[in-house]
């Protein structure tokens, strides 16, 4: 009998189905490698077995899971844990300033009974240190860690981390199955290497082990069987040796949906370049970018694709001059002053960051300071001028966001409205207005229509693209969603671990897609 | 370690100037440390948990205020005096204790000062009670603590009955010896209650409050737990302190008890993170010290005694101020310094 | 009634009803309401520049500026210098200012400097820092080398005075000027004009493109880093603002007052303006001339009617009581509100 068995799983966040019918069984001591891009439903799958609160909030699923046989509905992680499974979550949960002991057993302690917990019950019973650091021992032992179990953890290096992560899992009681999220993206090549000899001992000892990974060389040499999940759908579930690493990366990118929503028209771009990018590197924390070499053509749409955490992001926010980047940007000839945004801004480049309620909008503000506020600051407009002071114009502030307002058919209660208020959509269409304002001929984009509902997602993109068409604007669109770079950018350039891993047109095949996106070498790039 | 040691050349230094006899300062410090030790050690705990200074021991102050007018009240002095007041303090600590953590759990991340304007606030409920309800709708029986008017209760209370009840319980020397023990006591328990599960997770929540709440801990309970110890054991020190002082300030006695604890502790090298009870002992020696000697070094120096009194509520304000800004420093640099790793 | 206490906000809502309350009380007790409103206005001009001087602060993104005493040390420091040189009426009151400007502009620039250092906690430290200076200054009347009869003692001790009487100098030279009565309500015209002429100014500059760059840079961090203005460089310039306000504030206060109050007098001065702003409906990072103007005016109506009307059913010093609940639980709210949120 399989150790867990996933039958049937459906996942709704609202109006949206995030998992679809997901069954699959893993058996003891059974390494299986779970792939898909961001957004496929491999976190909300993870999140159910592991119990998390945000699944109960949000309605709970559908589908029946059982552990053994028995049935099992988790509705927090400590009954997760209770059933013998371990998490080891991205980010690590350890404490710096504690010992490697002292983590490893954080909130499950032994204990020892004291004159005051007779009186004041179990939480005043005195820490069994010994006991502990024999524990710890026992689990790094398992680990073949030989370091000692009573250093702190701050300063010790990343791959060390990791173990500790896994070693505090191997310490609870009945581990069956252990769940790791991305564990090698940290490490480094021989961390790594070390890290799945772990991996493939502890499978020995009976314990079944859910590999996430986005490194598919990875998965293929260490897992016993590969389950594929696409737009929430388990689209493979196959022993690992009946498959090759480029039919997992076909199978992982592949739409069902066929492209023919995009226009066949004649795209003539000039081979003038608005953008030269040499050697850039930005600092930005989670998504950085580590030596790109990049030329847009003016006129066109390039997409930046690749999953997350492999610094597409950082591309878009290091021209800007949010984080910290060093290289040599050109754009129109002249070279870019690199960290500051006001020197982007005048060279008539506009961004749309990701972090839209953070970074984009004065959530607090109304609609029309938000439209005007940037060319104000940057380009002095919608000002008159009083003696010395130069005061808010608001009669062409407001007569400019009315126009925007009706332009880009934004949906609220007036300008004055603040744009907390109003739904993803509309607040995406106010940072457009916003860029706009700037008049750029050169418009940065990143997720646009994340966190946006599938009707207003379609409206976001065709005001992109009538920007460009109509306009004549420039446009960089960084996205999670392939699906959407390849409905409307000329070319697609993807990103793995910070470096440009190829370029290929929007026609290229799911193949070539998913092979560069897990980083695989296919000398393929469109000029 | 560098802020008890320009201290200690201060103290020293400042001593010189003061012409004072060795023996003099020593019995005086013996004193001193015997009557604030438990006021400063009350501190500990919160700021192990994380929750920083907690100026709100002005509550716990109040609490044993309270007990003391209410055996003032019932003539009761004494040994039996001194610790049935210890034994009435207790549960209004513990209440005022954990509404302090209540309001100091919707405050993550200004802890400090809003503990700060809690003792503010709280100071002008005690002010409503006892100089607007005692008399008139909380019936007081010791009319000698009634204002003439009859209403609120008087601004001065002589303590006499309780008077040394504890500092000569155990009259070997000429030295508080019963009272040192007691903050000896406090200060092993302190020390027990960090070795215990529950202190463990003070610590881990002090360290990482996201950690130690997906690690399954009660972050909240816990925090009101800490606050609620350091609450009582002012509530208890404040006693202490005021069996020795022998009269009470009503309505100003517990005014600069955060103050003067915070600075003791902060002096003795304690940080915004850090605090045990070795910083507890040298700050309270140090700067009770520096009381001691700066308006007679002021003096003999300046020739103003005026000067050396302003110059110690400087220092204890400046330290407090200094911490602060250097605490606040750190944690910003901190946050860069993370970036330039991952480079 | 819900939705009425929704709109103007829960604190307003009880502070309102319990002012009406104050009002019906003293019309009952035949309190001379003429009088009350003169003291009102009174109380209102004397007060509304230090409101004031919170607006640029918490527009900037510094929060409350618990450090206003900063401002007001060197506010004090000019009208000394225009009394020691034997300056009245509006020449002695406009030098004050004249010196005090510059002075508070410099330190507010350093201690703008300095938040950029310790972002997140610019409250608290603001506060400790605030104390420091203040007790640092009380060394500084003790020597500094004023020599005018006016200004130190006439015989015995040393330094200046506690209180430095205005009336042969600058007192109420702003009350007085173009003031006249309404049946047997006085009007303080030129004391209202003068607070009219800086909230235009504040108003104005927030209706600036500076203003502007400078709130943005206050209400979300990212978005103005994002837009290429220098966030740190507009806190400063809040700073800045707020301490030349905190600095003019007091010299009116004081004409208004007939005295200077030195030493101890500015520890607690942010905490009243802190709470006039926050019960206009201000919050943490949100603050305009509106919530200065129904603050002060609710705040100090609070104070002028709850005097006369207590002495008469209580005891006098519950006044007091009251502006103490009152000033600090509002604080203590819009402490413990999330982030944004008005109190």
């Amino acid at each position: 009998m399989d150790l867990l068995q996933i039958k049937n799983v459906s996942k709704y966040y609202g109006e949206n189905r995030v998992l679809n019918n997901v069954s699959l069984s893993i058996k003891e001591g059974e390494i299986h490698g779970l792939v898909g891009e961001n957004g496929a439903g491999k976190s909300t799958l993870m999140n159910i077995l592991f119990g998390m609160p945000v699944i109960q909030s949000t309605g709970g699923y559908e589908g029946e899971i059982f552990i053994n046989g028995k049935n099992y509905k988790p509705t927090s992680p400590e009954e997760a844990m209770a059933e013998g499974i371990g998490m080891v979550h991205q980010e690590f949960m350890l404490i710096p300033g504690f010992t490697i002991t002292e983590n490893i057993k954080l909130n499950r302690e032994q204990t020892s009974p004291s004159l005051l917990s007779k009186v004041f019950g179990k939480r005043l019973e005195k820490l069994d240190m010994k006991a502990m650091a024999k524990d710890a021992r026992e689990a790094l032992n398992k680990l073949d860690m030989d370091i000692d179990e009573y250093v702190p953890v701050a300063g010790l290096p990343v791959g060390h981390m990791q173990f500790i992560e896994i070693a505090r899992e191997i310490d609870k009681a009945g581990l069956k199955l252990l769940i790791l999220d991305e564990p090698t993206a940290v490490l480094t090549e021989a961390e790594a290497d070390k890290f799945l000899e772990v991996i493939k001992k502890l499978s020995e000892m009976g314990i079944a082990i859910l590999f996430i990974s986005h490194r598919l060389d990875e998965i293929k040499q260490v897992t016993d069987s590969i389950t594929v999940l696409r737009d929430g759908e388990v689209v493979a579930s196959v022993k690992t040796d009946e498959i090759d690493v480029r039919e997992i990366a076909r199978l992982m990118v592949g739409r069902k949906v066929e492209l023919s929503e995009r226009k066949n028209e004649d795209r003539k771009i000039s081979d003038e370049y608005i953008l030269e990018i040499k050697n850039l590197h930005v600092n930005m924390p989670g998504e950085e970018v580590k030596g790109i070499d990049l030329k847009v053509r003016r006129g066109e749409i390039l997409g930046i694709g690749g999953l997350a955490g492999q610094g597409k992001l950082g591309i878009s926010n290091g021209i800007m001059g949010l984080y910290e980047s060093s290289g040599t940007i050109i754009k129109d000839g002249k070279e870019l002053p690199l960290n500051n945004p006001r020197e982007a801004l005048k060279a008539s480049i506009a961004f749309l960051s990701e972090d839209r309620r953070g970074i984009g909008l004065l959530l607090d503000d109304s609609i029309e300071f938000n439209i005007a506020f940037s060319s104000l600051e940057v380009q002095d407009n919608f000002l008159k001028k009083i003696g010395p002071m130069k005061l808010i114009d608001k009669k062409k502030v407001r007569e400019h966001a009315l126009r925007m307002i009706e332009e880009l058919d934004i949906r609220c209660t007036g300008p004055r409205q603040h744009t907390r208020a109003l739904s993803g959509g509309n607040q995406q269409k106010v940072c457009i207005a916003r860029a706009l304002s700037l008049k750029p001929d050169l418009l940065l984009v990143s997720e646009p229509t994340r966190g946006i509902d599938i009707g207003a997602k379609k409206l976001v993109l065709d005001t992109l693209v009538k920007l460009n068409r109509e306009q004549g604007v420039t446009i960089i669109i960084t996205s999670s969603e392939l699906a959407e770079l390849r409905q409307v950018a000329d070319r697609i350039a993807i990103i793995y671990e910070g470096k440009l891993a190829g370029i290929l047109p929007p026609d290229a095949s799911d193949e070539e897609f998913g092979l560069l996106m897990a980083g695989e070498d296919i000398k393929k790039v469109v000029s | 370690m560098i802020v008890p040691i320009i201290f200690l050349i201060i103290c020293i230094v400042g001593s010189f100037f003061t012409g004072l006899p060795f023996s003099f300062l020593f019995d005086e410090m013996v004193i001193r440390l015997a009557r604030n030790l438990v006021l400063v050690a009350s501190l500990i705990l919160p700021v192990i948990t994380g929750l920083g200074l907690n100026f709100a021991i002005t509550l716990g102050a109040m609490a044993g205020q309270i007990a003391l007018i209410i055996i003032t009240n019932y003539s009761i002095g004494g040994t039996t005096g001194f610790f049935l007041s210890l034994l009435i303090s207790t549960p209004f600590a513990i209440i005022f204790g954990y509404l302090v953590g209540r309001v100091l759990n919707k405050a993550k991340g200004k802890e400090m000062i809003t503990s700060m304007v809690l003792g503010f606030f709280a100071n002008g409920i005690y002010q409503l009670i006892f100089l607007l309800l005692c008399g008139t709708i909380i019936p007081v029986r010791n009319e000698s603590l009634l204002l003439s008017s009859g209403v609120g209760i008087i601004n001065t209370i002589d303590l006499a009955n309780i008077k040394y009840s504890l500092d000569s319980l155990l009259p070997v020397t000429k030295y508080p010896i019963a009272t040192l023990l007691v903050s000896l006591l406090v200060f092993i328990f302190l020390h027990f209650i960090l070795k215990t599960k529950l202190g463990q997770d003070m610590r881990a929540v002090g360290h990482d409050m996201e950690i130690a709440r997906v690690s399954g801990i009660n972050v909240d309970r816990t925090r009101i737990i800490s606050v609620i110890i350091s609450t009582v054991l002012a509530a208890w020190g404040q006693i202490i302190f005021l069996q020795n002082i022998g009269t009470m300030n009503t309505y100003g006695s517990h005014e600069q008890v955060g103050l003067f604890a915070v600075a003791s502790l902060l002096v003795g090298g304690a940080t915004i993170e850090k605090a045990s009870w070795k910083e507890a002992l040298i700050g309270t020696f140090l700067f009770h010290l520096l009381f001691v000697i700066s308006p007679l070094a002021g003096q003999n120096l300046l020739g103003n005694a005026q000067i050396g009194e302003y110059f110690r509520v400087f220092v204890a304000y400046g330290v407090i101020g200094l911490a602060l800004v250097l605490h606040a420093w750190e944690k910003n640099k901190a946050r860069t310094k993370l970036s330039d790793v991952k480079e | 009634m819900k939705e009425l206490i929704d709109k103007i906000g829960l604190p307003r809502f009880i502070i309102i009803l319990f002012l009406i309350f104050l009002m019906a009380l003293a019309i009952y007790l035949n309190i001379p309401i003429s009088d009350l409103i003169t003291d009102i206005l009174v109380r209102f001009g004397m007060n509304s520049i230090l409101v004031l001087a919170m607006v640029p602060g918490i527009q900037a993104g510094i929060g409350i500026n618990f450090n206003l005493p900063l401002g007001i040390i060197f506010g004090l420091i000019g009208a000394l210098v225009s009394i020691e040189f034997k300056l009245s009426g509006f020449t002695g009151f406009f030098v004050s200012i004249l010196i005090a400007v510059p002075l508070a502009a410099i330190a507010g620039y350093f201690y703008g400097k300095m938040l950029n250092n310790v972002k997140g906690q610019e409250m608290t430290v603001g506060n400790y820092i605030g104390y420091s200076v203040v007790s640092f200054m009380c060394i500084f009347w003790l020597l500094a080398p004023f020599r005018s009869p006016e200004l130190i003692w006439a015989y015995g001790g040393s330094g200046l005075r506690v209180t430095v009487s205005l009336e042969s100098s600058m007192a109420h030279v702003l009350n007085n000027f173009l003031a006249f009565k309404i049946g047997n309500v006085t009007i303080p015209t030129g004391l209202l004009l003068f607070f009219a002429l800086f909230a235009f100014l504040v108003w104005l500059y927030s209706q600036s493109n500076n203003g502007l760059s400078m709130k943005v840079a206050g209400s979300n961090e990212k978005f103005a880093l994002s837009n290429g203005i220098d966030v740190n460089r507009q806190r400063i310039k809040g700073t800045v603002i707020s301490t030349v306000l905190a600095a003019i504030g007091i010299i009116v206060y004081s004409q208004s007052f007939g005295f200077l109050q030195l030493y101890n007098a500015p520890l607690y001065s942010a905490m009243p303006a802190a709470a006039a702003i926050l019960i206009g409906g201000a919050s943490l990072k949100r603050a305009t001339i509106v919530h200065v103007l129904v603050g002060t005016v609710l705040f100090q109506s609070l104070l002028v009617v709850a005097l006369p009307v207590i002495n008469v059913i209580a005891e006098g010093s519950m006044s007091e009581v009251i502006r103490i609940i009152v000033s600090n639980g509002i604080i203590l709210y819009a402490l413990t509100r999330e982030g944004g949120q008005t109190a």
